[in-house]
């Protein structure tokens, strides 16, 4: 063997070429396996998330630094630098575009607010149903879950098509079957568009919420009813002191979600709606959309964009604070 | 836990950085010669995707005997068409070939995407001088090669169902105030019958819409420095014109606010369900695909007020242009000689019903002279072309946007007056000065 013939050669020259194949092995042998062996396994994870997160992102806030209009998309390099004069035009809430990004964020935030709340209250409602074991769960398990299922297209479709005025499900449910109304209200336009957009977000959101419950009401240890059943405590006393106080880490985590999920939420009102939406159902991302693809500023739309995830990383930050200082105290 | 959030925020990002990802591919090989492929994205100009594919196909098997060039054709929607191309463009990934509306050429020319047709370009491809000139001058700015060369050409007219006229013992309107009063006659809300369609929800015709009454009533979107001028009373009484006929007469269908694709109002007007309709050269074929024959409609310039100008349309029409790195810019010019040749402009013209843009091509699109006659007089005499600038497509976007909330508004019971079209223009306007 080469390497036993010359053994004062430096084992770990890189240059070795197509050397002794037994330095080559003791070199190996020089890894520390265990303490490789947990990079190596998390490698193609960072690795993706800076190619699809990360990089976008800093693209992102570098798109929000240049006056990227339709004259430059061609050639990035050569759009004016304008540092956070992008910005000084989104948050100038005396001008147009930044009163209309004000509005546009007070409907996003009580359009999410609305939907959370709800989406998270059927869903651990339907939870808590059937825990128990009935006849009819499997069925209604199922049955639930076919919004989360279904393609989100192919969902928001069928509801366009419920919501249209003349021919519409719903208006002929309501004036042609129930007679509530001679006049077909609108759902697609106007003010009754921030409903429809709600309702069709809480159908498509809370099957989530109520397969996380779900799951979580399963970590509950039966004896712990049983106890409270002999101490006898009715079945309220039950939900709201066993299952609500054991489902409270889980819940924290589904609230936080499902904000951030419904904030930014895109499909539900881009389907509906098409990129003009109503001025009632205004949500933010749409109006970055409308901000950047209608109008061809993309600089503008990105520094907007960048706003959203600054104000979802505050949002996230102080959740996250809140949730240790509960944890201490707890 | 923590990665969330980013995460989170950085799919919102995404979605404006998306537009570096999209976009089609693009033939890859060699130039020129026999055996290159090119892609064309074609525009909507049927009555469906499939109606475009059909008329187009044989047509491109014709190209591709005489010159050995394949073409990979793609049918674009109109409502995708713009962004497609946007994405194409930014991205340096897309078709060889495509067609743009005329309206946006300005707007593409100042993106730099687009092969400038200069002389040589253009003696390539026949020469200038074989162009209808209110057509060529939809190319692009004036002063510079072109970005685009005219394909299809159309204007605006007004059909009219000639049996609900009969029957109601009514004369095709001369006047807008004509037009208002056989409208009102025609209306029957009980009966769902109305005197005219309008599509409400679509921004594009509800910008042209706009235009054309604000020419009626001396209002100009732009001035001579290419600054918009949205808030003239013209614009503003050109604008309320069109709401007017929804928020005052109510004489339109209020579903039709929902209407965003034109072809739906074509389908009301079709099915006798609206008396009149205002629509481009190419509603000939749409309505003939609806099942309505040439013979149940008449056609009439759009009507301006009494003491208005009279303007009936500006020049519309399709151009077809050449991406500027395409790798096969030969192969693309071939493709746009062939496609605006004598031959070729005859039939396509005659199968999608628009004007030819070729000076000694006549058009053919009806065997009916009296409506072949009324549309060459409004291009010949009643077309303002819209303004050459760059932001035109921002004008699309903001003030069709603009009537298309009007109207829905209207539609939806809110009162409509001077003062709110006043206020929806102002913020049209305010949004051009950002862009």
């Amino acid at each position: 063997m080469a390497a036993t013939t010359f053994p004062e050669r430096p084992v770990r020259t890189p240059n070795d070429g197509p050397g002794p194949d037994g330095s080559r092995r003791r070199g190996l042998r020089h890894i520390n396996w265990a303490r490789v062996t947990p990079y190596l396994l998390i490698l193609p994870a960072v690795a993706f998330e800076l190619l699809v997160h990360v990089v976008p992102m800093i693209v992102g806030i570098f798109m929000s630094l240049i006056e990227l209009t339709q004259l430059f998309i061609t050639n990035w390099s050569a759009a004016p630098f304008a540092g956070l004069g992008n910005f000084g035009v989104a948050l100038d809430f005396s001008g147009p575009l930044g009163q209309q990004l004000l509005r546009s964020f007070g409907i996003t935030l009580g359009f999410t607010v609305l939907v959370v709340g709800i989406s998270y209250a059927f869903g651990m409602a339907a939870a808590i149903v059937l825990q128990r074991s009935m006849r009819s769960r499997g069925f209604l398990r199922t049955l639930f879950l076919i919004p989360y299922a279904l393609p989100a297209y192919a969902g928001i479709i069928v509801w366009k098509f419920m919501l249209q005025r003349d021919n519409g499900l719903l208006n002929q449910f309501l004036v042609d079957v129930l007679h509530l109304t001679n006049d077909r209200p609108f759902w697609l336009i106007g003010s009754n568009a921030f409903i429809s957009v709600v309702i069709v977000s809480i159908w498509q959101q809370w099957p989530f919420a109520f397969l996380m419950s779900m799951a979580g009401m399963q970590s509950i240890p039966d004896e712990l009813y049983e106890a409270s059943a002999i101490d006898g405590a009715s079945t309220w006393q039950q939900v709201r002191h066993i299952t609500m106080r054991m489902m409270r880490p889980i819940s924290m985590v589904l609230l936080l979600l499902l904000f951030l999920w419904t904030f930014r939420e895109f499909n539900t009102p881009y389907v509906l709606f098409g990129p003009t939406p109503p001025a009632s159902a205004d949500l933010l991302t749409v109006h970055i959309y409308s901000s950047s693809f209608i109008t061809w500023n993309f600089g503008l739309g990105s520094a907007m964009s960048v706003l959203l995830m600054a104000f979802l990383v505050v949002v996230a930050g102080l959740w996250a604070l809140w949730n240790r200082r509960v944890r201490r105290d707890a | 836990m923590k990665i969330q959030p980013l995460a989170a925020g950085a799919s919102a990002m995404l979605l404006a950085a998306a537009l570096t990802a999209c976009g089609g591919g693009s033939g890859d090989s060699g130039s020129g010669g026999a055996g290159t492929t090119i892609t064309y994205w074609a525009s909507n100009q049927g009555a469906s995707l499939q109606n475009d594919k059909d008329i187009l196909t044989p047509e491109i098997a014709k190209f591709t005997k005489q010159t050995g060039i394949k073409v990979n054709l793609e049918v674009v929607p109109w409502t995708d068409l713009t962004n497609n191309t946007l994405s194409a463009a930014v991205s340096g990934q897309g078709p060889d070939v495509l067609n743009i509306g005329n309206t946006n050429a300005v707007t593409f020319q100042s993106t730099g995407a687009f092969y400038p047709f200069d002389d040589a370009a253009m003696q390539k491809i026949g020469g200038k001088d074989r162009f209808v000139a209110s057509s060529l001058a939809t190319a692009g700015k004036a002063g510079e090669p072109p970005t685009s060369i005219p394909l299809y050409s159309q204007v605006y007219a007004l059909y009219y169902n000639k049996k609900l006229f009969d029957d109601a013992g009514l004369k095709p309107p001369t006047t807008w105030e004509e037009l208002v009063a056989a409208a009102q006659k025609l209306t029957d809300p009980a009966k769902k019958k109305y005197g005219i369609v309008i599509p409400g929800a679509t921004v594009n015709a509800s910008m042209h819409f706009a235009y054309i009454f604000s020419e009626q009533n001396g209002g100009s979107a732009f001035d001579a420095a290419g600054k918009p001028t949205f808030t003239t009373p013209g614009m503003i009484a050109g604008v309320k014109q069109y709401v007017d006929l929804l928020a005052k007469y109510h004489v339109v269908n209020p579903s039709a606010a929902q209407y965003s694709d034109s072809a739906q109002a074509a389908g009301d007007f079709a099915r006798g369900n609206a008396a009149m309709y205002m629509a481009q050269t190419s509603g000939i074929n749409v309505l003939a695909e609806n099942g309505m024959k040439p013979e149940d409609y008449g056609i009439v310039p759009i009507p301006a007020p009494a003491a208005g100008q009279k303007v009936s349309s500006f020049v519309a029409g399709t151009n077809i242009s050449v991406f500027k790195n395409s790798k096969n810019i030969d192969a693309a010019l071939q493709f746009v000689k062939f496609m605006t040749s004598d031959d070729e402009q005859k039939i396509l013209n005659k199968a999608y019903t628009t004007q030819p843009v070729i000076q000694g091509v006549p058009a053919s699109f009806t065997d009916d002279q009296e409506k072949i006659d009324t549309f060459t007089e409004v291009l010949s005499s009643r077309a303002k072309p819209l303004p050459l600038v760059p932001g035109i497509q921002a004008f699309q976007a903001n003030v069709g946007g603009a009537a298309v909330a009007l109207v829905a508004k209207a539609a939806t019971g809110a009162q409509v007056g001077d003062a709110e079209v006043k206020a929806a223009l102002e913020e049209a306007q305010q949004k051009m000065g950002a862009s």
